[in-house]
């Protein structure tokens, strides 16, 4: 079965069929790097003893936000393509909670895509995790998604090309 | 119109459920939907200037007049990755 570019599920993730995606496509052989990126649970986060991450997303809007970040990766870096999958429910300490790879014909772009791809799930993709930590647990609160947020925008795409 | 409300993580707990429907006079908008729920829920209100907000899985701003049968969603900052 074909891997999908873009997905949210509860199963373990594994980069090797985003890295498949990514690269069988109709001009195979003309890629020359695929970057990949993995995203762990760690154990530890502000000083507190993690002990795992559950997930929860509003998975329509979710995948809606993972369409928008590969229309504007391709927007940035035509020939590169983007696989991205977020997992969902718990994930413990070691697992992978978020699976990117990007290919191009050259390194540079595979790199910034890549980066890009994960800056920008940070900042829009509707998804929570909530932390299990000794002594108690908590949601995690991080950036106000605004797709339209052109300064937003703008910070992912310098630090993917820093 | 009746509309649907869809609530996540933290807004949800607050609220005690994922997902509610309510009754909103004609020309009703998000913030309307909003402010009838931070009223019925207070510990929602702080959430005020961080949520974004979504209808029909698009997001849109607060003043954003809806439709008999709209699916609103309320979203605290998000923390992916």
């Amino acid at each position: 079965m074909d891997t999908p570019l873009l997905a949210i599920g509860r199963a373990p993730l594994a980069l090797e069929p985003l890295v498949q995606a990514v690269t069988a496509r109709s001009r195979a052989g003309s890629d020359g790097a695929v970057v990949s990126f993995l995203g762990l649970a760690r154990n530890h986060n502000a000083g507190r003893r993690v002990e795992y991450l559950e997930y929860e997303a509003y998975e329509p809007l979710a995948l809606r936000a993972f369409a928008r970040i590969a229309d504007e990766t391709r927007a940035r870096w035509p020939s590169a393509a983007l696989a991205l999958h977020h997992r969902i429910g718990r994930v413990d300490v070691g697992d992978a909670s978020v699976a990117i790879a990007a290919s191009s014909p050259h390194r540079a772009d595979a790199y910034a895509a890549c980066r890009y791809a994960i800056e920008r799930v940070k900042q829009i993709a509707p998804i929570w995790k909530r932390e299990y930590f000794e002594g108690g647990d908590m949601w995690i609160e991080g950036a106000t998604a605004d797709p339209d947020d052109e300064r937003a925008r703008t910070a992912a795409e310098r630090i993917a090309c820093a | 119109m009746r509309v649907t409300v869809r609530l996540f993580a933290r807004l949800r707990e607050i609220a005690g459920a994922g997902e509610l429907t309510r009754d909103m006079p004609p020309g009703a908008t998000i913030g309307t939907v909003w402010r009838q729920l931070a009223a019925e829920f207070p510990a929602l209100a702080p959430y005020e200037r961080s949520i974004s907000s979504a209808v029909n899985l698009d997001y849109a701003r607060m003043d954003q007049a809806l439709a008999d049968g709209d699916e609103i969603a309320f979203l605290p900052p998000v923390s992916g990755g």
